[in-house]
């Protein structure tokens, strides 16, 4: 295509191809401080092209395509083409990375040990994930959690992060303007900024930790805690899992062995500090 | 529907991988590639059936000999093994001879 990047993000390597120089010389910037793919060839592509050919002009409207597609998939206008590219990117590792359990999930680390957040969209996982990332702890990713078929590692994705709604001016009070994209309003996911994670979880991506803690945060209820039993979150990681079914039986090791080994909480919050309070206060137990 | 006359046949063990979490029991259909979650008394069904073909009577014999059965009578024993063999056929870890 006429414009393109490539960028590797943890293990995994793209190649994203636009009809137009905006969205790419976004990436350029905000994705500056990233790898490239090791042998220069990327895993997936992604293709943000005109919805109709005359698109490209006329209300420039971005669809995405690449090696995996949703068919229903509504275009985007240009002003959101970064937007387009993160769903592209997205998509691609949720239909098509094998080499792990992809969990939808954040995660983050300290002392090479991985705290692993699952819940629904509005669940703030993200959000949490990034103030974490903030206060010490490394950013392995606000999206998703790479769960070694192998070894029983947590490896890290860490994308840029994408801040939504409340969650924007949050992170505006913690983290340098210079580390935001522009703002993205009136998405079909409400308005979206991205930040530039720490330097740290960029250069330390490749590094695993061992899994030690699940959560599953629930944002907007008084602040409580409960364990969750294993079988609850046997049934939660497959459904929040796009790739458990076609991993077969490595898939299924992998996942019992990673409840086995954590204890795993439900924590109930109203605000970021309350979130921040709870987790310190799980985590220092279970060290 | 549930006919205790029949006899059953279990899918190979080999091909079952069995784990347990708390009350359910996860069983890794090898051929199939599917996970179930089943509870008690699916699994110990399947555990003492091994690879021959039993009927309902044999299984709740040999689940006599492993497990304490309380004072529930031998009817509704049987029916109740035989509703979960039912359930076990559907899922393509038994077979109904």
């Amino acid at each position: 295509m006429k414009h393109s990047f490539t960028v590797r993000i943890g293990p995994a390597a793209f190649r994203i191809g636009s009809a137009w120089p905006a969205p790419i010389s976004l990436l350029r910037t905000l994705y500056a401080d990233y790898p490239q793919p090791e042998d220069g060839i990327a895993d997936f592509s992604v293709r943000l092209e005109p919805a109709k050919p005359w698109r490209r002009w006329l209300r420039p409207s971005v669809a995405i395509a690449g090696d995996y597609m949703l068919p229903d998939a509504a275009p985007l206008p240009l002003a959101q083409g970064l937007l387009a590219a993160e769903m592209g990117m997205n998509l691609q590792m949720a239909l098509g990375w094998r080499r792990h359990v992809l969990l939808h999930a954040s995660c983050v680390e300290k002392n090479g040990r991985a705290l692993v957040m699952t819940g629904a969209s509005g669940s703030g996982k993200s959000t949490l994930a990034a103030m974490l990332g903030e206060r010490g702890w490394r950013l392995m990713g606000d999206e998703f959690a790479l769960l070694d078929l192998a070894s029983g590692q947590m490896f890290a994705f860490p994308r840029l992060i994408s801040l939504k709604n409340g969650a924007i001016s949050a992170m505006r009070a913690e983290a340098d303007e210079a580390r935001f994209g522009p703002l993205l309003a009136a998405t079909p996911k409400g308005d979206i900024r991205h930040l530039i994670p720490r330097s740290n979880a960029v250069e330390q991506m490749g590094e695993g930790a061992s899994p030690a803690m699940l959560l599953f945060p629930r944002f907007g209820f008084e602040p409580a805690t409960r364990p969750v039993a294993r079988s609850e979150c046997f049934m939660r990681l497959t459904q929040a899992s796009t790739n458990y079914v076609a991993l077969g039986e490595a898939g299924f090791a992998a996942l019992t062995r990673f409840i086995d080994t954590v204890p795993a909480h439900a924590i109930d919050y109203a605000s970021g500090a309350e979130a921040l309070d709870l987790v310190d206060a799980l985590w220092s137990a279970a060290a | 529907m549930a006919d205790q006359q029949h006899r059953y046949r279990a899918e190979n063990p080999a091909s079952i991988a069995v784990h347990p979490f708390d009350e359910l029991t996860l069983l890794y259909h090898r051929r199939s590639g599917i996970t179930h979650m089943v509870i008690a008394p699916a699994p110990q069904i399947l555990a003492v059936m091994g690879s021959e073909e039993l009927a309902v009577a044999d299984i709740l014999h040999r689940l006599s000999q492993d497990f304490d059965l309380g004072t529930e009578g031998q009817e509704s024993l049987l029916a109740v093994i035989s509703a979960r063999l039912e359930e076990l056929a559907l899922l393509g870890l038994v077979e109904r001879l």
